[in-house]
């Protein structure tokens, strides 16, 4: 007998004491308030903020020269950016030109694994959604976004479209249907990476991004 | 590398090790201070007790419901894990847990493995395996780097240096990283850290990481998170090898959210953790990114005794937050290294019997004054207090075929037991009673004067000169 049909056998050997299933829905129904898109929009700021992430309200018109502030202020001349998609396509159109210097992720990383751990500065990466009660983003990182984007480069951008914010993490997987069929990866992220491993001294930049910087899209400002 | 040359170290020494660290001031400041941090930010994620007890229900009912399912779910997880890409293993014992994970790394040639924080890991010691079979075994979570670098072992489940003071890991660095100049600021330290582990995960041929919950019906392996390492070991190595204990299984997607809720507000008082990962498949044709083989090794190692038994069950509902240690008056004096396990504190008190013995670990469930707080903060409800009492009956009462538990009649002693056996008929029988608490106040003069742990610190116990029914008949 192999290791596991001993184990499923002591595991069946035993009385399985089956229990109602939970209704997670109710739960949610009756303790999370479903909120107007401005009322999440809000909530989602205050929650990321307060995690120390960085927040600018930009529209289609004007967040390319808002990325170019960011960079200028962080005194960042360089940017990893997917150039297979719009927002991607649209900076490598624009930032060069204005001294930005943009690098694509156009190989599979073994091809320039050192590169990416030493000489990319920052990236920037769309979210696929938000979620209001957590202030957190939802990456799903595919082909063209690849998963190490949002986790080597010192500095994460994001941007995300206001009109994308979910009241709950469990509305958002219900309203996705996520249980039919999830990527190879996706992530909820909300905030710079941290720590507080020594002496509960909270520091910022432990492994992953030490800033991460939202550009909150909205037709308005 | 570093190895750890410390090993489980159950029951005997434990009070010894209990006692130097009462003994400490620092110590004991330094637990002190952690655990009323950690109390103070779980209270401030907490502020209404309605949404909270409701909240700890539903968790209570999801890991119930879900452990009611466990064979059939395990299969489930194996099946789509499995239509996924990634190759799932079993292990019974820790010994074939290491043995697997040794051979995936030996197929690759694999010299240097970066692990992100994994207490599985730990309990089944894989870094001497790794050490043994001449692989790096290097920790990335900055706690547990400098626990490894300290050659020491996790003192909290979650914040594994809690032990330690700035100042200390300041000088551990200073020593041991090259280069490296002493400072005990904590932002340059953590930089330390982080340029040290960087060049690290670059090299690294393989990822090691622990589960925070597997969902069966998508899959996916979960990771709970804020430093970013687990990522970073999840998908910058060409292989990733998880490893979970065969209980830290939902059904469906669903169930995450409020499990996710209820632990990292229990753990760390954060609303959210920094990064929540969700792994379904090695890297697809196409992407860039991700290592080309994920595996998953499923460690029973105790775990499906506790399940035999509808009671001992309970201890399997745990999501490892930290917060019945935080709460434990008791590991706030002992911190987590003097109970000698790989889990310390009450959760350490009900898991360790299982894969550890009775035997090894007959101390363990006797250190608590039963004052409640575990059972009370757990956000899945376990009655720890009462699987106390269950582990001291299962320990005290005398061998018999059958028993629940490895190691079960481990602490009976002959002459205790009879002694109660006498105090049961005593107070079983009115007239045995008279006649022994007669004889009691008539012979109170020959109690002794020191009466064993007792009289250390009280006078020592005599029988009254007038019985009770003695006084109320005079008065009468
Ligand atoms: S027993 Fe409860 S409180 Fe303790 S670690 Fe497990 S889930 Fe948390």
């Amino acid at each position: 007998m192999s290791a596991r049909d001993r184990i499923l056998a002591k595991l069946k050997a035993a009385p399985l004491l089956p229990k109602a299933e939970p209704d997670v829905a109710a739960w949610f129904a009756g303790h999370r308030p479903v909120e107007s898109n401005d009322q999440k929009v809000e909530r989602f700021r205050r929650c990321i903020e307060l995690a120390h992430a960085e927040v600018h309200a930009v529209t289609p018109a004007n967040w390319l020269a808002k990325l170019r502030e960011v960079l200028a202020s962080k005194q960042i001349d360089r940017l990893l950016v997917a150039e297979g998609t719009p927002h991607g396509a649209a900076a490598l159109d624009t930032l060069p030109v204005q001294g930005v210097e943009c690098s694509t992720y156009d190989m599979p990383i073994e091809a320039w694994k050192t590169e990416m751990f030493t000489a990319t500065p920052a990236s920037l990466t769309a979210a696929r959604a938000a979620i209001a009660e957590t202030g957190t983003l939802i990456l799903w990182p595919d082909a063209d976004e690849p998963r190490l984007m949002s986790l080597v480069p010192p500095v994460h951008i994001v941007l995300l479209d206001r009109t994308r914010l979910y009241n709950t993490f469990f509305e958002a997987m219900q309203t996705e249907g996520w249980k039919d069929g999830l990527p190879t990866n996706s992530l909820l992220v909300s905030g710079p990476s941290k720590t507080a491993d020594i002496q509960q001294t909270l520091a910022y930049g432990a492994h992953g991004p030490k800033e991460l910087v939202v550009l909150l899209l909205g037709d308005e400002q | 590398m570093n190895a750890q040359p410390i090993h489980f170290k159950p029951t005997e020494g434990f009070r010894a090790r209990s006692k130097a660290v009462v003994d400490n001031p620092f110590l004991r400041q330094s637990f002190r201070g952690a655990m009323d941090f950690l109390m103070s930010k779980r209270a401030a994620q907490f502020p209404d007790s309605e949404e909270l007890e409701s909240l700890r229900l539903l968790g209570e009912q999801i890991r119930q419901y879900n452990l009611g399912k466990l064979p059939e779910l395990l299969v489930r997880l194996e099946e789509n894990l499995t239509r996924n890409g990634v190759q799932v293993h079993w292990a019974e014992t820790p010994d074939e847990a290491n043995a697997i994970i040794l051979g995936i790394c030996q197929k690759h040639s694999a010299k240097l493995m970066v692990k992100g924080k994994s207490m599985v890991s730990e309990e089944i010691e894989l870094n001497h395996a790794a050490e043994a079979a001449g692989i790096g075994a290097l920790e990335s979570d900055m706690g547990e780097y400098i626990v490894q670098l300290a050659h020491e072992k996790p003192s909290h489940i979650i914040m594994p240096a809690i032990h330690k003071t700035k100042e200390e890991i300041a000088r551990l660095f200073a020593e041991n990283v090259p280069g490296v100049e002493y400072t005990d600021n904590v932002d340059a330290l953590i930089q330390i850290g982080r340029n040290v582990l960087r060049q690290k995960f670059l090299e690294a041929d393989i990822g090691l990481s622990g589960v925070n919950f597997a969902v069966a019906e998508t899959g996916t392996l979960c990771l709970v998170e804020n430093e970013g390492n687990g990522r970073m070991c999840t998908t910058a190595p060409p292989v990733h090898i998880a490893i979970t204990g065969i209980e830290k299984i939902v059904e469906k997607l669903e169930h995450v959210p409020p499990l996710l809720s209820l632990l990292t507000r229990s753990a760390t008082g954060q609303n959210i953790s920094t990064y929540f990962n969700m792994i379904s498949s090695p890297r697809k044709p196409g992407e860039k990114d991700g290592p080309a083989e994920v595996h998953l090794v499923l460690l029973d190692n105790g775990r499906s005794q506790a399940y035999a038994d509808e009671q001992l069950r309970k201890t399997l509902q745990c999501i490892r937050c930290g917060a019945c240690m935080n709460h434990c008056p008791v590991y706030t004096r002992i911190g987590g290294h003097a109970y000698g396990t790989t889990y310390p504190g009450p959760i350490g008190k009900i898991i360790s019997p299982h894969m550890l013995g009775l035997d090894a670990t007959a101390n363990m469930a006797t250190a608590s004054s039963l004052c409640g707080a575990c059972g009370e903060v757990c956000p899945v409800r376990i009655p720890i207090p009462e699987l106390l009492i269950r582990l001291r009956e299962e320990s005290a009462s005398a061998p018999h075929a059958n028993p629940s538990m490895r190691g079960q009649g481990a602490g009976h002693d002959g002459l205790t037991s009879a002694i109660w056996r006498a105090w049961a008929a005593v107070y079983s029988s009115p007239a045995l009673y008279r006649t022994v608490s007669w004889l009691g106040s008539r012979l109170r003069g020959l109690t002794p004067r020191r009466q064993a742990g007792w009289t250390s610190v009280r006078t020592p116990i005599q029988p009254a000169p007038k019985r009770l029914r003695d006084m109320i008949k005079e008065r009468n």
